[in-house]
């Protein structure tokens, strides 16, 4: 327009550079803000501290077999065995953490099942969010005859006899890493697909999701644009909480001898193989079982403050009263998901102690 | 010049092709289902029940009524959202009933709506730029730093700072969220908007900002509203003609200074003396018709005329006979009211009331 106006348009966009601090800060999303306050919780900052050296030393593990030159599934029957033919002990002729009964470095093969371990946690995981969330999404929102079938199909895994069908499988197809993953997988997408389910319902209800209608929006865009973003927080949560139950999940099956035939090393095979000689060999039971509890219980924590996050009501609640309360109603929380939702998933065996 | 019909003025109507809207004989009936796993259906909740409005280019159309009155779903028999049960809705002539969503996309770009709620009706997980761009998106007009131009054009027209782009909802006070409603509303330049009470929400001060921002674009783009309210001033304020309903149906429709001036229909008559006045004088002096009992079941809607358990001037007639819109006596033809006996001027419905009940 005329002068004026420029000069009106050169002040605004002087202040809104000055602004421009302010701007960002209050332009946060909702991830930004669950990330702040993940970042105030020192559990939570812990448990991924742990997790994420856990990934890494699982990544890392070759570095290791070239610093110790011990190979995974190599034997050593002269330094790595007494002359009983017992383990030997940790920090033993270069071997960090002692060996397994057959004279293998116990500290690198614990390392090479972290690899199979997490790898089976985070796919399982995925397929099982993936498969979750599109059939609870598909059932909600166009309901129905669809929402009828879909429902009850997902009721009908829910009810099925988890480790029956797996020990069955493993036994008919034969063990293997893809028969693992889809057995686990099979069994973690019906949960997450019932609370996506009734998530949508409640979601598709809303008025935006007419006003999207309204726009000519088709069912797809409104089922991933307009709802999923909405899910996403609980989702989030239920996935951290899966990926441990996965994870020992698969050391069951393996503990069992239907998972990850030896000699590939998986958590589960190490520790089936360990009861034979904890009577003589402490650390051969320990070390495999401490990583396990130790990676399980990060994620579970990690859930857990991630699902405190991103609830600023709760955050609000437990504010008012800091410290013991709310460390309780963490653990309350932390207890109803164990019980309610994952148990239905995979076993909760100890993983050490119990045979 | 706003003509609401029955079937039977609507061939006089139908000359008239400056219409841009036509309602005819609407009927939108939801199914009452009982039972577990095989439903049966055991009542209709009579929604709306053979409405007939036109509403021409350029004008708006204010729709008054108490809530359950069949407002809103009218509103969405007529933006296409839910299925019509009978009737047929025309716009620009086109007859758009029923079309599937296909075939309902382009017209979807002529009819918008304005939601309520400004608290539900924007998703609090996006970003104000992604919700207004979604037109844009949703029918591909434009893209990348184009929509994002387009987008800021349309915050600045409905008085958002553009800068605000990239905020969430959340952000926004209810009055601007009315804003993103309204700007979203706008990005195709529709023709019919229909604003299904779109200030019931807000504090009266913003009501005014929101309403004049209304005002300003009819004039700018010359647009067409159905205005639904239940506040009979905001409905005089923005309409250029009024429909009043209860329990789904049309009781009286004209230009706005005749509804309001000389209201025919008891129940718009009542509803009338129940607005509160600004002024302490004028409410002292009028006297309150107050209506017994509550609004009649939906689903099992009076005989006759459905106002008549509730109606002070009724008699045996009016729950045999169901009244048809007609222009009373003294009315211009543009002012129908279905009653068999119509409020006169002058007429004390309150004393009348006051009488019957004692």
């Amino acid at each position: 327009m005329s002068i004026g106006g420029i000069e009106v348009q050169g002040r605004e966009a002087v202040a809104a550079e000055a602004f421009l601090d302010v701007a960002n800060v209050e332009g946060r999303s909702q991830w930004q803000l669950t990330w702040r306050r993940l970042r105030q919780d020192k559990v939570a900052m812990a448990s991924l501290a742990v997790i994420v050296i856990m990934v890494v030393l699982a990544i890392i593990a070759p570095a290791f077999v070239s610093i110790t030159h011990h190979p995974p599934n190599f034997a050593y029957p002269n330094t790595g065995e007494t002359v009983a033919g017992n383990p030997v002990g940790p920090g033993t002729a270069g071997f960090w953490l002692g060996t397994d009964g057959t004279g293998r470095d116990l500290f690198i093969r614990i390392l090479y099942g972290a690899r199979i371990s997490l790898f089976v946690g985070f796919v399982t995981t995925a397929i099982g969010v993936l498969a979750g969330v599109s059939v609870g999404l598909i059932a909600g929102y166009f309901g129905g005859v669809v929402d009828t079938i879909l429902a009850r199909f997902t009721d009908a895994v829910l009810a099925f006899p988890y480790i029956v069908l797996a020990l069955s499988l493993a036994v008919v197809i034969g063990p293997s890493l893809t028969v693992i993953i889809g057995v686990i997988a099979f069994f973690s997408w019906a949960a997450i697909a019932r609370i996506v389910r009734g998530q949508t319902l409640s979601i598709k209800e809303k008025e935006y999701i007419e006003a999207a209608r309204s726009l000519g929006a088709g069912p797809f865009r409104i089922m991933f644009l307009d709802i999923l973003p909405n899910l996403l927080a609980p989702v989030l949560v239920i996935a951290t909480l899966y990926i441990p139950t996965a994870v020992v999940f698969e050391a069951t099956l393996s503990y069992l001898g239907l998972g990850i035939q030896p000699p590939t090393a998986s958590w589960g095979n190490i520790l089936s193989d360990a009861q034979n000689f904890y009577q003589v060999a402490w650390w051969y039971v320990v070390f495999p079982a401490a990583a396990l509890l130790i990676t399980t219980l990060a994620f579970n924590l990690l859930g857990d403050g991630i699902r405190d996050a991103m609830d600023p009501r709760t955050e609000r609640v437990f504010a008012a009263g800091r410290g013991r309360r709310r460390r309780d109603t963490r653990r309350k929380l932390a207890d109803d998901s164990g019980t309610v939702d994952m148990s239905r998933v995979a076993p909760s065996i100890p993983p050490a102690g119990s045979n | 010049m706003t003509v609401p019909l029955n079937a039977n003025a609507d061939v006089s109507g139908s000359a008239d092709d400056d219409v841009l809207v036509r309602v005819e004989n609407l009927v939108k009936y939801f199914p009452v289902r009982a039972g577990g796993l095989i439903q049966r259906t055991v009542g209709q909740v009579h929604a709306v029940d053979d409405v007939s409005l036109s509403i021409p280019r350029g004008k708006t159309l204010g729709l008054v009524g108490e809530t359950g009155s069949g407002k809103s779903t009218l509103a969405r028999c007529v933006a296409g959202l839910i299925p019509v049960t009978a009737g047929r809705v025309t716009f620009e002539g086109r007859d758009i009933t029923n079309l599937s969503r296909r075939a309902m996309r382009p017209m979807r770009r002529s009819i918008q709506m304005i939601f309520q709620d400004p608290y539900s009706s924007l998703n609090p997980r996006r970003r104000v730029g992604a919700i207004i761009g979604d037109p844009f998106a949703i029918h591909k007009t434009a893209t990348g730093s184009e929509r994002k131009r387009q987008v800021q054009e349309l915050m600045e027209r409905v008085g958002l700072n553009p800068e605000h782009y990239n905020r969430f909802p959340a952000e926004f006070s209810g009055g601007q969220r009315q804003r993103i409603g309204v700007a979203r509303a706008l990005a195709l330049r529709p023709l019919l908007i229909i604003c299904d009470e779109p200030v019931s929400a807000l504090d009266v001060s913003i009501q005014a900002q929101v309403l004049n921002l209304l005002a300003d674009l009819q004039r700018d783009y010359g647009l067409t509203y159905l205005f639904i309210a239940h506040d009979l001033e905001v409905v005089r304020h923005v309409s250029d003609s009024v429909s009043v309903m209860y329990l789904g149906r049309i009781a009286e429709a004209g230009p706005k200074d005749n509804v309001y001036g000389s209201p025919r229909h008891p129940y718009t008559t009542a509803l009338m003396s129940a607005a509160p006045a600004a002024d302490p004088d004028t409410a002292a002096s009028r006297q309150r018709i107050v209506l017994v009992g509550d609004v009649p079941s939906p689903i099992d809607p009076p005989s006759g005329c459905r106002f008549h358990p509730r109606c002070p001037k009724a008699q045996p007639l009016c729950s045999e006979t169901e009244p048809q819109l007609e222009v009373k006596a003294g009315d211009p033809a543009t002012h129908v009211t279905a009653c068999h006996f119509p409020v006169k001027a002058g007429e004390n419905l309150a004393a009348a009331g006051r009488s019957e009940l004692s």
